[in-house]
């Protein structure tokens, strides 16, 4: 209760009076809905434990920890380049993306820097990373929303990007393809001809689906004005990400921060929406995978030429010293605090993962909707099972 | 009277009730099949760029009989809690109401189960007898998942009975009667711009009716975007959530052959219903009707069927999902108004002309 300000406290004990009334005058009473861990409307196995009064809920405790695999420990007994084949698995639909913060704490800590046709190379994976995750959203929103084609459109289309990272780094969801100081492999021949035309083939998929979905009108009825977080609030709770954008929060950590990334080489825009409802959310990452595309486009035309690896020792012992790095994931702000202290493996890793934080949120925004719009809100959030229980 | 008929009036009368029954398991059945197959598996795949079942048989056309058959073999199972009596006869309630509706759809100038005057009055009133099986399917599955879809699927299907009766009003005023065969018989003898002949569908001047008819068909077969008693991503399957093996499998056999039962209805009050255009020469009461339309009947009818049927699905397939209270304020502040408005402007019409 203390993240909240003094009106949330007040509207919240308002309505807690207002729920003892009605129960009293209607001598009605509540219903418990218990929402998973097994159930479809959640990608894993979150449980949603709902107190509902009619089909208004009156409070929700969102439980996790059902798919706990205790990542930040077993780091504990890995050596470096293990580390990454574990890291792989925490937002399984973009995977590549969550070893590039965790090799650049560790190059961050060793003093080198990957040679910079790597970079470019890192920056086009981690797009790709992220429009194959978003596209599997945009499509898994109309799954949600009781709209059955979407989903197969986006399965259709994230397939091409799928084989672009297959053709690359040889693993169509785990990579395994970052090396401290480096790249596993350059990219194979004619990889970048075939990009260009999967990036064409991704916009005409943004623009089906704005067709299908965001064009509809039922669908804006169902996410316009639903699940609604103001700028103070998201900020309160630590949201990340798209879900922050859409609040209007002008926050990108590709932009904000420098990296040795590609990012800041090419011309891009950071989208935000003020409205902060399921919409915006969904409108903000439609225009995000655009960017995306977009990205990868003008990295694919000025990848410079030179090896992918630099000069690293062949047993890799990091030195002493602790170092934080985090980086603009697919679903927010993921970031590693790796505590070294010279030896094979990190002394202890703090993994900072986006949908954690931002599911957070869920019991101050789920209060008063009904039911169905748990689902879209809770959609419309985007978190990942494997992101929120590491 | 005519040959059809006098081969029925030969059978003794148990022979004349069990061909009434077979005819009523084919005009179920078959529709059901058909829909299930053609669209649900096959249409449904080639818009969402797949192919769908393609090994049982030639173009997976025998996945029908395979499902049947995994269904069939999966074991009874029902709630410890719920009420075991109340909870098996459910679906039997929902499949029972299209029997009963299939009973008033006139296949062919002789080609009918039963035949009387408040014909399409019985049709509105016995599609609503589906809303207690759901009802006590929802409840007796003690199942809080369950109930809700229930609960979901009476308001519903309540709610868009309205609209529905009163689009159907504005046929009934332009035939002048609530026989579903005299709606048939004034379409077809009736004249398009000047043209005998050519008939003239109820589309045409009760588009707004058809239009209001087929989203309340939506509605009552609980089909996106009205499937929230269903809703597969919040209710998990709703009403239907503990049925297994043979009992869901009537109550999707029920769901089914609804929609094909209601899209024949649909297309005897606004297309026709087993006459097409350049098929009818001249007729003007029913006895004087030629003998052969009785088969080319059937296979009009189910010919349209399929294309209202595919305007359903098409919907279907295509459309996100409403919320409950949308769904309500819909019916009642839209489709209800509307309707009556038709139904005044059809009077006053009909006064007029």
């Amino acid at each position: 209760m203390t993240l909240l300000g003094d009106r949330q406290q007040l509207s919240y004990i308002a309505s807690q009076a207002a729920d003892a009334r009605v129960n009293l005058e209607l001598e009605t009473e509540g219903m418990t809905l218990n929402i998973g861990p097994q159930h479809p409307a959640t990608h894993g196995t979150l449980r949603i434990i709902a107190r509902l009064d009619g089909e208004q809920v009156v409070w929700v405790d969102p439980s996790c920890g059902y798919m706990h695999r205790g990542y930040e420990k077993l780091t504990e007994v890995r050596t470096y380049p293990q580390v990454t084949a574990l890291v792989n698995r925490i937002d399984w639909l973009g995977s590549f993306a969550n070893e590039v913060p965790f090799i650049l704490a560790a190059e961050k800590l060793m003093g080198i820097e990957a040679p910079l046709r790597a970079q470019h190379i890192r920056t086009i994976l981690f797009e790709l990373s992220r429009i194959a995750n978003v596209s599997l959203f945009l499509g898994d929103l109309g799954v949600q929303l009781g709209a059955i084609t979407p989903v197969f459109m986006a399965f259709r289309d994230r397939e091409y990007v799928l084989n672009l990272i297959e053709s690359a780094t040889g693993g169509r969801f785990h990579p395994n393809f970052d090396r401290i100081g480096g790249l596993k492999d350059d990219l194979p021949a004619g990889w970048i001809d075939e990009t260009r035309t999967v990036m064409k083939k991704l916009r005409r998929f943004c623009d089906e689906i704005e067709d299908l979905l965001f064009g509809n009108e039922i669908f804006q009825s169902r996410t316009r004005g639903i699940g609604v977080i103001p700028r103070d609030i998201a900020l309160q709770y630590g949201m990340s990400g798209a879900n922050l954008r859409a609040s209007g929060v002008d926050w990108d950590l590709r932009r904000d921060q420098s990296l040795p990334m590609a990012w800041d080489k090419v011309d891009w825009k950071v989208w935000t929406h003020p409205d902060g409802d399921s919409f915006a959310r969904c409108w903000v990452r439609l225009q995000e995978v655009r960017e995306s595309t977009r990205i990868v486009e003008q990295l694919v035309d000025t990848i410079p030429a030179g090896p992918v690896m630099t000069k690293v020792p062949r047993i890799i012992k990091v030195p002493e010293g602790e170092a934080w790095v985090c980086t603009e994931n697919p679903l927010g702000e993921m970031g590693y605090y790796v505590v070294s202290q010279g030896d094979l493996g990190p002394f202890r890793v703090k993994i900072r993962s986006a949908s954690f934080n931002n599911i957070s949120i869920t019991p101050w925004l789920l209060k008063g909707v009904y039911v169905p719009d748990i689902v879209t809100i809770l959609a419309s959030l985007y978190f990942i099972l494997g992101d929120i229980d590491r | 009277m005519n040959t059809v008929s006098l081969i029925i009036a030969e059978v003794p009368y148990w022979g004349q009730s069990l061909l009434r029954v077979l005819g009523g398991l084919v005009a179920v059945l078959l529709p059901a099949g058909t829909i299930v197959y053609l669209f649900l598996f096959k249409m449904m795949s080639f818009m969402q760029s797949r192919l769908g079942p393609m090994e049982a048989g030639p173009y997976g056309s025998m996945q029908l009989f395979a499902e049947v058959g995994k269904w069939l073999q999966k074991e009874d199972i029902y709630p410890a809690r719920a009420d075991k009596f109340i909870f098996k006869l459910a679906p039997l309630i929902v499949l029972a109401s299209t029997f009963l509706l299939v009973a008033v759809v006139p296949f062919g100038p002789d080609a009918w189960f039963t035949n009387f005057e408040a014909g399409i009055f019985y049709a509105l009133a016995v599609s609503s007898v589906s809303v207690l099986g759901i009802l006590i399917a929802g409840w007796s599955s003690a199942n809080k998942y369950s109930l809700l879809g229930g609960l979901r699927a009476a308001g519903q299907l309540i709610a868009y009975e309205l609209p529905m009766v009163l689009a159907v009003i504005g046929v009934v005023i332009q035939a002048g009667t609530m026989n579903l065969q005299g709606i048939v018989l004034a379409q077809n003898s009736g004249s398009m711009f000047g043209f005998d002949g050519l008939g003239n569908p109820y589309v045409l001047t009760q588009f707004v009716g058809f239009v209001i008819f087929m989203i309340s068909v939506q509605a009552e077969l609980t089909q996106a975007p009205f499937d929230m008693p269903i809703a597969e991503s919040e209710l998990v399957s709703g009403y239907m959530t503990e049925y297994s093996g043979f009992r869901f499998l009537i109550f999707f056999i029920g769901e089914f052959a609804t929609a094909g039962v209601f899209a024949m209805i649909a297309s005897v009050l606004f297309l026709g219903g087993w006459a097409v255009p350049f098929s009818w020469f001249g007729w003007t009461t029913m006895d004087s009707i030629d003998n052969w339309m009785n088969f080319a009947g059937p296979l009009i009818l189910f010919t349209k069927m399929m294309a209202v049927t595919f305007l359903v699905m098409w919907v279907r397939f295509s459309y996100p999902r409403l919320r409950e209270d949308q769904l309500q304020r819909f019916a009642w502040k839209v489709l209800i108004p509307i309707s009556l408005v038709n139904i005044m402007f059809t009077a006053i019409l009909k006064v007029a002309f």
